[in-house]
């Protein structure tokens, strides 16, 4: 039987619709409460949630207790177990976590989750990509790639998941620094990784590996292992963040490198490990320079976001002929456009066109940039 | 519909056995060959002191099979549409022809003085295919379609290293044949997969942006995947070759085209055929295949050797291996002949005016589908519904995944149900929920009907009765199949099988 751990953010998306573009911090909640924002998100949950009960047979639901969960699922029909305690009304985001913890060891096969960034970072930075994670979305921002496009997706997919399998990709779990977003300033953050599951256009369902270590995980190797081959000696590589990144860094053996930030490295070796704006710029002084990023899922932000050490400053410097993308096929299947967002419009303007994308050993796309 | 039930052979409620599973110790049919050697000659190492064979009686051999062949579709049982495959019905005659014994008792090692009727038959393929194809010589070397393309990109890489150039990369569109790019890789290049624009012809643009002096060949097949015809093709062959880069011409299937273009008329250098397609070979289950590679004048030199030659004045057809310039042998001896004489009655049979009427049946077949699918509810085109396509047409069934749940696949199944063969699904990738179909000139009206009746009637099914359309087959020998498990557990050969019963 598969086990499926359900939580609902409660209060995640109350921001919205009273302007307030996020609920982070006690004093927003308040304050959408003062404005009279009422709860989305448990609705937006049983919503997902009958859509699952009615496709997916036998199932073993776990969650947490009252509006977190149990209320939500026992009304879309299911016999829940109850984990851990909660002040029912006022829920913080150490709720999520704890309950994140207690989910860990239960053999959960998908962890369902309605909320938004916030919730999923919250989520995310407990259970890493440990199990599966998939969210119902509900909330103001949703800059990560872990979310369903409807809770009716949302269900549909999780049943899929859970009947027949489908194949998992990485996903970034994004978040925006809420107090600049209300400033009306756009600053997204690398927060984490998940592995989420997907249904592909290009494959049948069903014919995949239900493992984090299906073809994503063999995709992001063919094409580390065509970058290292390529390497030359005496040549700086940026490394921007990421799985498909790191998979780089673990062909080459180099041990703990970062995940999120941006790593340099010179004649096989890791040179400098989460190198800020300025020590890229020194190091690539007198030295030639490759730049190596992933584009964020979905978004197709292939500079300016989650990797801004690469800043336009140094991108002048390095060059755009110098710049390779790489990505796995899967996860172009849900990033048909590449992005740029430097901060520099110029610079910007002089990559729109079309660019090369590896997708794997000696294979490349070319996409459009926007 | 017209009715449909695949033969179910039981036995103590299980599918007809395996023939390991019929087996009984001592049973045997009469044996035209000696008694083996009690005890032969070898080393221990290589010796078997049990061979686990089945045995069973003549009788008992000939029924099981029958059996097996009456739970089987084939292209003799109705109509085939796997688009992309032509599977087109294979003329009884060209069988009889390649079962004669001067044609299936020949030694390849023979010399040329005692085949000269088969160097001939290979000599005169060789230059139909150049003539239908506009190019200059023919290999009849390759033994399949994907080994014709590999070939193509060692003449590819031969071309540039003579003229000392180093080009690392191949372009090849997201609407081509599946194993262009393993061609290329395998060939040593890199690939660069090119868009499709909205019209699901090669985007132009991206094309151009795409394309350097760093780019060794273009693999394109026209029409394309979708069944359309690249309509900017002098474009594309003109900014491909102002990069000095080459043009491939994957003629996998020529049933859209024969008689009416030619890939060196549109400008490709290269091209290759699969006999076992167009040419109408039989083909499936892994080959014989052959697929013919043909180039302009300039890469001739290239071609795999021996070629078939012909010395006029003695009258004498001889295996020509001096050719310095050749990339070598690609396949033993000269190719699957069997394929290559079929091939040749296949032409022989039609002849020219011939093919090309099967080319304007075959486009006039899938526009018939295409012009009645267009107008059923369930099916749409993603791409130019509004232009007639070539010899085949790609459908998407995502208005009926979006309304009922029910997806390609699904279609596909229940027409299983109704003695159809099921088109070729989720390929090319570029359409969602795809249903590609190629009906080839051989099928009648009234098989084009029930064709495109039955996929009416899944429609409608979809509607009032989904689960039907998703519980689909039931009148075939087996169900659906539980794929997940299949691809888990996969179990391919009867030692398998053992271990996991035990």
């Amino acid at each position: 039987m598969r086990k499926l751990a359900l939580l609902v953010n409660p209060i995640a998306g109350m921001g919205g619709r009273v302007g307030l573009k996020g609920t982070d911090g006690p004093e927003a909640l308040e304050k959408a409460r003062e404005l009279g924002a009422k709860p989305i998100a448990p609705d937006r949950a049983v919503e997902a949630l009958k859509i699952l009960k009615e496709e997916a047979r036998d199932l073993e639901v776990i969650t947490y207790p009252s509006e977190m969960g149990e209320e939500e699922t026992q009304e879309a029909g299911f016999n829940p177990q109850i984990l851990g305690e909660i002040k029912p009304g006022e829920t913080t985001a150490e709720d999520t976590k704890s309950a994140a913890r207690d989910f860990l060891d239960q053999n959960i096969d998908l962890f369902l989750f309605a909320g938004g960034d916030g919730t999923a970072r919250d989520i995310v930075s407990v259970i890493n990509t440990e199990i599966p994670i998939l969210g119902v979305p509900t909330g103001v921002k949703m800059h990560s790639a872990v979310f369903a496009n409807t809770p009716e997706d949302a269900g549909k997919l999780a049943a899929r998941f859970l009947s027949e399998g489908l194949p998992l990709r990485e996903a970034e779990v994004m978040d925006v620094n809420e107090e600049a977003f209300r400033q009306d300033e756009l600053d997204t953050e690398l927060m984490g990784f998940a592995q989420t599951p997907y249904e592909s256009k290009l494959i049948q369902a069903g014919k995949l590996p239900t493992a984090p270590t299906g073809y994503e995980k063999a995709d992001q190797e063919s094409i580390a292992q065509f970058i290292v081959g390529s390497m030359e000696d005496n040549r700086l590589y940026i490394i921007g963040p990421g799985t498909t990144t790191r998979a780089i860094k673990e062909e080459l053996g180099i041990e703990d490198p970062t995940l999120l930030g941006v790593d340099l490295i010179k004649d096989r070796g890791l040179l400098v490990k989460d190198a800020r704006e300025e020590q890229i710029l020194q190091e690539a002084e007198d030295t030639p320079a490759t730049i190596i990023v992933s584009p964020i899922g979905k978004q197709g932000f292939i500079l300016g976001r989650g990797n801004q050490q690469i800043s336009p400053k140094v991108i002048r410097k390095i060059g755009k002929d110098n710049i390779i993308i790489i990505a796995t096929p899967t996860k172009l299947e849900s990033t048909p456009k590449l992005k740029v967002d430097t901060g520099d419009p110029e610079l910007d303007e002089e990559f729109q066109g079309h660019i090369p994308v590896i997708v794997g050993f000696g294979l490349r796309r070319t996409l459009p940039v926007t | 519909m017209t009715g449909y039930q695949q033969a179910r052979w039981i036995d103590e409620d299980k599918l007809e056995p395996l023939i390991f599973e019929k087996s009984q110790e001592g049973e045997a049919g009469s044996s035209p060959y000696p008694e083996p050697i009690e005890e032969p000659d070898l080393p221990k190492e290589l010796l078997r002191e049990k061979l686990s064979l089945p045995e069973l009686s003549e009788s008992e051999v000939v029924r099981h099979f029958t059996r097996l062949t009456q739970m089987n579709y084939g292209i003799d049982s109705g109509i085939y549409p796997l688009g992309s495959c032509t599977m087109k019905y294979n003329p009884k005659i060209s069988e009889d022809l390649a079962a004669l014994e001067e044609a299936s008792c020949l030694h390849p090692s023979q010399p040329e003085g005692t085949v000269q009727g088969a160097l001939e038959i290979m000599y005169r393929l060789e230059e139909f295919l150049a003539e239908i194809s506009g190019m200059d010589r023919v290999s009849l070397q390759p033994a399949a379609g994907a080994q014709g393309e590999f070939l193509a990109m060692l003449i590819t890489r031969a071309y540039f290293e003579s003229r000392g150039e180093e080009r690392s990369e191949v372009i090849v569109p997201d609407s081509a044949h599946g194993t262009n790019p393993a061609s290329a890789v395998m060939a040593g290049f890199s690939v660069t997969v090119v868009p499709s624009n909205e019209r699901g012809r090669v985007d132009l643009d991206a094309f151009k942006d795409s394309i350097s002096s760093d780019t060794a060949a273009i693999m394109l097949t026209n029409p394309n995947t979708l069944g359309l015809f690249e309509d900017q093709i002098v474009e594309l062959v003109k900014a491909a070759h102002d990069v000095g880069a080459l043009l491939f011409y994957d003629g996998a299937n020529l049933n859209g085209i024969l008689g009416k273009t030619r890939p060196g008329d549109m400008g490709f250098d290269m091209v290759h055929f699969n006999l076992h397609k167009t040419f109408g070979t039989p083909h499936g289950g892994g080959g014989p295949g052959a697929g013919p590679v043909g180039v302009k004048k300039e890469l001739e030199k290239f071609l795999p050797t021996p070629l078939v030659g012909y010395d006029e004045e003695n009258d004498f057809y001889y295996l020509d291996h001096a050719r310095p310039d050749s990339i070598g042998k690609i396949q033993s001896f000269h190719g699957n002949f069997g394929v290559l004489l079929k091939a040749y009655a296949y032409i022989l049979l039609l002849g020219a005016s011939g093919l090309v009427e099967a080319t304007e049946a075959a486009v006039l077949n899938a526009n018939f589908i295409q012009q009645k699918l267009l107008k059923t509810n369930g099916y749409e085109l993603k791409y130019d519904s509004d232009s007639p396509c070539k010899h085949e047409t790609v459908f998407s069934a995502e208005p009926l995944k979006k309304e009922f749940g029910v997806t390609a696949k699904d279609v596909a199944k229940r027409l299983l149900d109704h003695g159809v063969h099921a088109p070729t699904y989720y390929f090319p990738p570029i359409v969602p929920e795809s249903l590609m179909i190629e009906p080839t000139e051989t099928e009648s009206k009234e098989e084009l009907d029930r064709f495109i009746n039955a996929l009416k009637s899944i429609s409608e099914e979809a509607s009032s009765n989904p689960e039907k359309v998703l519980s689909a087959p039931t009148r075939t020998a087996i169900g659906r199949l539980d794929e997940v498990k299949a691809s888990r557990e996969p179990i391919l050969t009867w030692k398998m099988y053992s271990r996991k019963r035990e």
